[in-house]
């Protein structure tokens, strides 16, 4: 029977990948675990990827990828025998996802892309009647990002209530935590102000996060976000909230003590 | 508006310029009309969108704005999605005379015929500019418009005719080869006038495709002639004069090759059109003795 798209299941694949391929942005990649089981879990409208209707999903933070290939797989759109070519040579399966990709719905990597095409997506639904809706997960220091902010302003403008943004509030950026780097405080508040509706959710309650994506459609007239407080690193002790796990790959120890950690997901 | 009345997926956006253009468009379809507000790389993230979407967007907005502000999103959502997304840049070159130099699209060719998905269409004047666009509005994947501003300017004899990666060839002189490209292609054709008075015929080839190259009409014009003159408001690099010397060197064409451009920019000095083309030897003037030295030198 094929697994349910869980938390912890994305972070057993997770590790497991970056473990095999010797990558690194494992943080980044646990911190939407619970994010993404609720997208595919039934947050998001798609029977199939290639279904004109299905809501349309733009990781943003394109450098979580991982994640994102594991809920494909969980979902049944990619095989084992895909994902295990994570990062090899001669693969659609980079650090950074490509539309190529059945599941993938657009290529990202470069930070303050996403919520800008989301716009654009949300835009030709409505323009065509169509009931479906578009999600972007961007990162929090992605909002340092001028081009987002054009992005959000004309959203609230077009009243895009069939436009989802979900920001990965995990405080960490490449280089420190985002208070030390770039204030975003008070985050939701800015959002609000640009004409947003704003809903704090715990980004690891997965339940919670069914609900609030469920609740969102009563509200039509706005596009909104849900800022998901999160913890880099999720699941794993020693990679939470530290720098270095955006770039690190782990030792063969440091694998057997996170893969031991998660079953706390369960 | 020809085309959007064709067909209902042409959805045009601005980053709110087109003041006394795009309102006949605006009137007749205000729901497939978006000012995106002063955001050029929104405007093409959205228009990557809605292209996703099955929608053909047009993307207005000055050539230097339209071409470089949102350059990684035409690369990297554009391009890489092979997705049919327009940009049409307005007043290449030098058109925006006195605005000065944050305005005037010196770069903007260059720059879209690196990206090997875009079709890069720079029409010489704006008869050529309604036929390139009825030509090309529905190709699949993402084309760049150089348009120009002025509507009164014809280059004789073009008649405004186009083919997609074509040259068009004016005139049949033996002597020299003129490649022009844009709105400067008026000031080549007044200039191979003046040559033909002092005996010195010419042939002019009006390059209004740029990507998908013309690379056959170039090598068989090249090989014809022993000195070819490039003509270009753009950048001495990257544009129709490094095109030309591409497809000479590629293809080991005994002609040399002299190009004609705004090299010299940026500078804070600014004027007119006329001005600034003249400062860059872009004017029919300064084109004639340019062409009476190369043709010298080419029989020493």
């Amino acid at each position: 029977m094929k697994a349910r798209v869980s938390a912890y299941e994305i972070s057993r694949i997770v590790l497991e990948q970056s473990m095999r391929a010797r990558v690194g942005h494992i943080g980044s990649a646990l911190s939407i675990s619970g994010i993404l089981a609720a997208l595919y879990d039934g947050g998001l409208r798609a029977g199939a990827p290639d279904d004109p209707d299905r809501d349309r999903f733009i990781l943003s933070k394109g450098h979580a990828a991982l994640a994102l290939y594991a809920a494909l797989h969980l979902r049944g759109w990619l095989t084992a025998d895909e994902l295990d070519t994570y990062c090899a040579d001669d693969t659609l399966l980079g650090v950074h996802p490509d539309s190529e990709l059945i599941g993938v719905d657009f290529s990202t990597g470069s930070l303050g892309h996403g919520l800008s095409i989301g716009v654009g997506a949300a835009l030709g639904a409505r323009m065509q009647g169509s009931q479906r809706r578009v999600v972007v997960l961007v990162s929090d220091a992605e909002c340092d990002e001028g081009s987002l902010w054009e992005a959000v302003m004309l959203a609230a403008h077009q009243h895009l209530g069939n436009l989802i943004a979900i920001v990965d509030l995990n405080g960490q950026q490449a280089l420190g935590y985002t208070k030390d780097v770039l204030s975003l405080d008070p985050l939701g508040d800015r959002w609000g102000a640009f004409g947003w509706d704003v809903l704090h959710v715990d980004g690891h309650d997965v339940p919670g996060l069914t609900k609030a994506i469920a609740s969102l459609n009563d509200r039509p007239a706005t596009p909104h976000v849900l800022i998901a407080h999160t913890v880099f690193g999720h699941g794993v002790s020693y990679m939470r909230n530290q720098i270095k796990w955006h770039y690190l790959p782990m030792s063969q120890t440091d694998y057997e003590v996170a893969l031991n950690d998660i079953k706390s997901l369960q | 508006m020809e085309v959007a009345a064709r067909d209902a997926r042409v959805v045009l956006l601005t980053g709110d310029l087109g003041f006394m253009a795009l309102e006949p468009f605006s009137d007749a379809y205000p729901d497939r009309f978006i000012n995106v507000g002063v955001a050029e790389q929104n405007m093409v993230g959205v228009a990557c969108g809605l292209a996703d979407a099955g929608y053909l967007p047009f993307c207005y907005s000055i050539a230097t704005f339209a071409s470089m502000r949102g350059y990684e999103f035409i690369r990297n959502a554009a391009a890489l999605h092979r997705l049919p997304v327009r940009i049409v840049g307005v007043g290449g070159g030098f058109e925006y005379g006195s605005a000065g130099l944050s305005h005037y699209g010196l770069e903007d060719v260059g720059l879209m015929r690196i990206q090997p998905n875009i079709t890069v269409v720079v029409p010489a004047d704006h008869r050529q500019t309604l036929t390139a666009v009825r030509t090309t509005w529905d190709l699949p994947g993402p084309v760049y418009y150089r348009i120009g501003k002025d509507d009164r300017r014809e280059v004789p004899g073009l008649e405004g005719r186009f083919e997609l990666g074509r040259v068009d060839v004016l005139g049949s002189g033996a002597d020299l080869l003129f490649l022009s490209m844009g709105a400067v292609s008026a000031e080549v054709a007044a200039a191979a006038e003046k040559l033909l008075a002092r005996g010195l015929r010419s042939t002019l080839g009006i390059v209004s495709t740029v990507n998908p190259p013309p690379i056959d009409d170039l090598v068989r014009l090249l090989s014809q002639f022993p000195v070819a003159i490039t003509v270009e408001a753009h950048q001495l690099n990257g544009g129709l004069g490094s095109l030309a010397c591409e497809v000479v060197a590629e293809n080991a064409i005994r002609c040399k090759v002299v190009r004609v451009s705004a090299a010299g920019s940026p500078s804070g000095v600014t004027g007119s059109e006329n001005f600034l083309n003249r400062r860059h030897g872009l004017d029919c003037d300064s084109l004639v003795a340019t062409a009476i030295n190369a043709n010298a030198g080419s029989l020493a």
